[in-house]
């Protein structure tokens, strides 16, 4: 156990990105997946911050890119929950097999 | 010895993993979410630690407050009461453990044999004034065409929203 720092951080986003691809590829509720996308763009956030701090202090570009992600996030996860509710209206599921005919 | 800081840090790294981690293998979707809700906290800690106050505020004011919120809504509407989820085949599990596992530790090897050099600017703290001057700045370090673009992009993601609630209304006229 040493003092924390920026690999600590990078392993637990490597390691937070990775269990929201576990999720992504063994979830087949819609929901559940959208949470998945969540600790995905959660552990880029914490990325972005670390090195923001460790290796660039003088600046705040990462800062920035994890508003702006944030902000990307919201728009989705709205986006996102809006079709969900709208194809349960229309098939009475949100398995993803039943998403197959959105395109139509 | 270590110290307080350091433990805090092992702290909200194990509550961040192991809520991720229990979020996406329990098989009550409402307690996925209250999972990630953890996560997302452990999330904001470690931002506190780094001394990113104001992101961790936007963090647990967005995240916590906002999509986790619409999250347990849309469950609320699309799911029956103690209906459990289904368990993924196993062989689904198994090759998707594989891929995760085999990701991660390319990931590890490549950044722990990474040598990062630190900028030698000097530190800018990450202050609500420093960021504000920044974020509105029409200068080369600004961030003023961005925050215009990203409030465009929440404007047509509200248009769209609408669009799609209403899309079976004149139907049923």
């Amino acid at each position: 156990m040493m003092e924390p720092g920026l690999y600590h951080i990078l392993f637990i986003s490597a390691a937070l990105f990775f269990i929201g691809i576990y999720g992504f590829f063994t979830r087949r509720n819609l929901i559940t997946m959208l949470m998945s996308t969540e600790l995905i763009l959660n552990s880029v956030n914490l990325n972005f911050i670390a090195f923001n701090k460790y290796l660039w202090p003088g600046k705040m570009d990462g800062l920035f890119f994890t508003v702006f992600v944030i902000a990307i996030a919201a728009a989705e996860a709205a986006v996102g929950i809006a079709i969900i509710i709208n194809l349960y209206r229309s098939h009475q599921s949100i398995d993803v097999a039943s998403a197959e005919d959105l395109k139509y | 010895m270590m110290s307080g800081s350091t433990i805090l840090f092992y702290l909200l790294a194990a509550l961040t993993l192991a809520c991720g981690l229990l979020s996406v293998t329990t098989r009550h979707i409402f307690r996925a979410a209250i999972y990630v809700l953890f996560a997302l906290i452990g999330i904001a800690g470690l931002y506190f630690w780094m001394e990113y106050e104001f992101i961790a505020a936007v963090q647990i004011v967005v995240y916590v407050g906002g999509i986790i919120v619409l999250i347990i809504f849309s469950i609320f509407l699309t799911q029956q009461a103690g209906e459990k989820l289904a368990k993924p085949a196993l062989n689904r599990q198994l090759f998707s453990a594989l891929a995760v596992f085999c990701g991660f530790a390319l990931t590890l090897l490549q950044v722990f044999q990474h040598e990062f050099k630190a900028g030698a600017e000097p530190a800018l703290a990450p202050t609500v004034a420093n960021i504000g001057n920044s974020m509105l700045n029409i200068s080369e370090s600004g961030y003023a065409l961005p925050f215009e673009v990203i409030s465009l992009l929440l404007l047509a993601a509200l248009v769209g929203c609408i669009v799609i609630a209403l899309r079976s209304k004149p139907e049923t006229k």
